[in-house]
């Protein structure tokens, strides 16, 4: 039994660095900061509750997993707020949403293409 | 505990990816986007060194603090830019 749930606990642990490196990659990858709150709100959240839930696993019941799961409940109230209070900032100081038409990555073919028309 | 060690390993190297939009992030929103990241990073990284040393008991209360201290430190850099209508660029 006890095996069991180490098992469920390694998985768990696995699975939620796995969503940490990918809300990483994100923080590079996106193009502009609305899209990046994406990023830096959802991998994360889910990537520190399924490696809280693991430690608290393989800890074992004691006061000790008790607090992981504390911290569980703290940050998936915490973290999207504070990324909610920054876009909220971010939309009152004017900064615009990247579109295609602001992309700077912008391909060649479509401006001609709308030159043409 | 090789998992855990290897799980070290890899969220310390992914911890680069915000680190580079700290530093070249267009807006100062971007940068405090990416401490957030940081921290909650650093949560997990911390509750890992405390299953590494065998002094989980000690080092869950310091991952508590650092998440609380965290959030109200992105809370309130937020609501000053709120205030200040913050400058878009840098």
């Amino acid at each position: 039994m006890s095996t069991l749930l180490e098992l469920i606990g390694k998985v768990l642990v696995t699975g939620g660095a796995f969503f940490l490196v990918i809300g990483a990659i994100g923080m590079v990858r996106l193009p502009d900061f609305y899209s990046r709150t994406h990023a830096a709100t959802k991998p994360d959240t889910l990537g520190i509750i399924m490696t809280m839930i693991g430690l608290a696993l393989l800890v074992g019941p004691s006061t000790s997993s008790a607090k992981l799961l504390l911290i569980v409940l703290f940050v998936a109230v915490a973290n999207p707020a504070a990324a909610h209070a920054l876009g909220r900032a971010a939309v009152r100081a004017g900064l615009q949403p990247w579109t295609e038409e602001t992309s700077p990555m912008r391909p060649v073919s479509t401006e001609q293409e709308e030159s043409e028309s | 505990m090789d998992l855990i060690e290897a799980l070290v390993l890899v969220i310390t190297l992914a911890l680069l990816l915000p680190f580079y939009r700290v530093l070249r992030g267009p807006t100062v929103f971007d940068r405090m986007l990416g401490v957030s990241v940081i921290g909650t990073k650093t949560v997990v990284l911390i509750c890992f060194a405390g299953v590494l040393y065998d002094r989980i008991d000690m080092f869950v209360d310091i991952a508590v603090a650092y998440g609380m201290l965290n959030f109200i430190g992105v809370i309130v850099v937020s609501k000053y830019l709120d205030r200040t209508r913050g400058e878009v660029e840098g």
